[in-house]
């Protein structure tokens, strides 16, 4: 886990400095949601390019579609906004809905689903490490990159530990069904913490054991930041947009 | 051996936050270059002993001296001091790499001491290189098997180069080819050791002198073939040869 998600390649996408990867992200998912949703030549333009992308990068379209599945919660409350509110209706097969939720749904959706589609170029061409170094170079402050770099680490002890205690359940005969199991999930989940928690002591202890003074180490290498590469695809975008615009 | 002592714990007494004491006035002194192991039935104190060893748990009675330095941990520039000098293997190498990669990990005691630039790095490869690690230096710690985490872990002690180094149940969960490894690497290193284990054949094997801590003081002393010798004495304290085993 942590790098299940990223596709070894070797392609132009992949070979990019993370640094320059993250910040041409983030910028084009800040074009994307200061677009309005009725410019929807400039959505168009937006999934083409993400379709180029995908494609340059050489991520099956079918990784791209379901690792997106994973918005499906977070956008379900967009789905319901037609049906509530007020203000101008549209009859559409028999419902009755209202145009601002339509729209206002339609945004949500549209810009979250953009926002996920790089995310998941971005972890599918970039391993979690890089990102890290990326994060680093952009001057993101170190504790929370500890922080984020401890999660990666132990993600994967923490995940066996977890099915450990799954195969330990069901070797005495624990099937999970129905409500009543519930209760054994939740026991372990807070079996779990208490383990992590007490992992975190012993690992401060090795920390401290090794002169650990507060401060984690920096990224050795001064590397030059490739920063002027991530320009251009935003600048696309915010052309593309203003474009459109300006016709509709 | 030399007539200096890397290690000299006085009469050091710990009782727990919560009432429960640990050591009763622990006495125990190792020479430069000595290997001794340090047996002792579960809880008899053996942690809470290692964690006096660099200030981590502070002394509350008597003292700890690592070379010529007292361990207090009031003063933390002579803490930082003994936590160069006291190399500590834990016993989970899970919680001892926690860095992204192995050469960052091991990089990470000597960075505390100051280290930086190429002199880190010739640091980094020469400690791998001891434990037989160098061509995963750039590997992540959970790519490894357990043995290669722990001699990564020996490695990251070793990059701090320490007068003393302690190592908890170094042969807990190790394979027999793993376990031989480990020995063979403890036996190159010039280091004075404190062996921590339940595993007397190991013991046997690597150690000169071995002590008992059992209720929380040293119940015995001696070198380690005619400690082995004496099986009530053992017995007494929760401690077995393996059947089959012979001096």
């Amino acid at each position: 886990m942590g790098e299940r998600l990223y596709l070894h390649r070797h392609t132009f996408i992949h070979n990019l400095a993370p640094e320059t990867k993250i910040l041409s992200v983030f910028l084009f998912v800040l074009v994307v949601v200061a677009t309005p949703i009725q410019n929807y030549y400039a959505y168009i333009c937006f999934v083409l390019i993400i379709l180029a992308l995908t494609r340059l990068a050489q991520i099956p379209y079918r990784t791209l579609f379901l690792r997106s599945l994973i918005e499906v919660p977070f956008v379900l409350f967009a789905v319901l906004m037609p049906f509530f509110g007020t203000g101008e209706k549209i009859d559409f097969l028999g419902v009755n809905l209202y145009q601002a939720g339509l729209l206002a749904g339609a945004s949500i959706i549209a810009k979250g689903t953009i926002g996920v589609f790089m995310a998941i170029i971005l972890s599918a061409t970039t391993s979690a490490r890089s990102i890290l170094e990326g994060l680093a170079r952009l001057k993101i402050p170190a504790v929370i990159l500890g922080i984020a770099s401890f999660m990666i680490r132990y993600l994967n002890v923490v995940n066996d530990e977890l099915i450990r205690m799954r195969i330990a359940r069901e070797s005495r005969g624990f099937q999970a069904k129905g409500l009543r199991s519930w209760k054994v999930l939740s026991q372990t989940l807070g079996a779990l913490f208490i383990r992590s928690y007490e992992r975190g002591e012993r690992v401060y202890l090795a920390m401290l054991s090794r002169g650990f003074q507060g401060k984690m180490p920096d990224d050795n290498d001064v590397r030059e930041t490739q920063l002027r590469l991530a320009f251009v695809l935003p600048g696309i975008a915010l052309g593309t947009s203003i474009v459109t615009g300006l016709l509709i | 051996m030399s007539d200096k002592f890397s290690l000299r714990v006085k009469n050091l007494a710990y009782a727990y936050p919560d009432g429960h004491q640990a050591l009763f006035g622990v006495n125990l002194e190792i020479r430069k270059g000595e290997r001794v192991a340090l047996l002792g039935p579960n809880g008899a104190g053996k942690t809470t002993l290692i964690l006096h060893l660099n200030g981590i748990i502070p002394t509350q009675q008597g003292s700890v001296t690592v070379v010529d330095t007292l361990v207090d941990p009031k003063n933390s520039e002579s803490l930082q001091h003994v936590r160069e000098k006291v190399g500590v293997v834990f016993q989970d190498p899970d919680d001892q790499l926690f860095m992204p990669t192995v050469a960052q990990d091991v990089a990470f005691g000597p960075y505390n001491s100051g280290f930086r630039g190429d002199e880190l790095t010739r640091i980094v490869d020469e400690s791998l290189e001891k434990v037989g690690m160098l061509e995963y230096r750039d590997r992540p710690p959970h790519h490894l098997s357990f043995g290669q985490r722990r001699r990564v872990a020996v490695a990251t002690v070793l990059a701090m180069s320490p007068e003393i180094l302690v190592l908890d149940e170094p042969s807990s969960n190790l394979d027999p080819a793993s376990r031989r490894e480990l020995a063979e690497i403890l036996r190159s290193l010039d280091v004075t050791v404190l062996l921590v284990t339940h595993d007397l054949p190991y013991a046997f094997e690597l150690c000169e002198r071995s002590v008992i801590l059992a209720g929380g003081v040293i119940a015995a002393d001696e070198p380690t073939a005619e400690l082995f010798a004496k099986p009530s004495l053992l017995a007494e304290h929760r401690l077995e040869l393996p059947v089959g085993f012979r001096l």
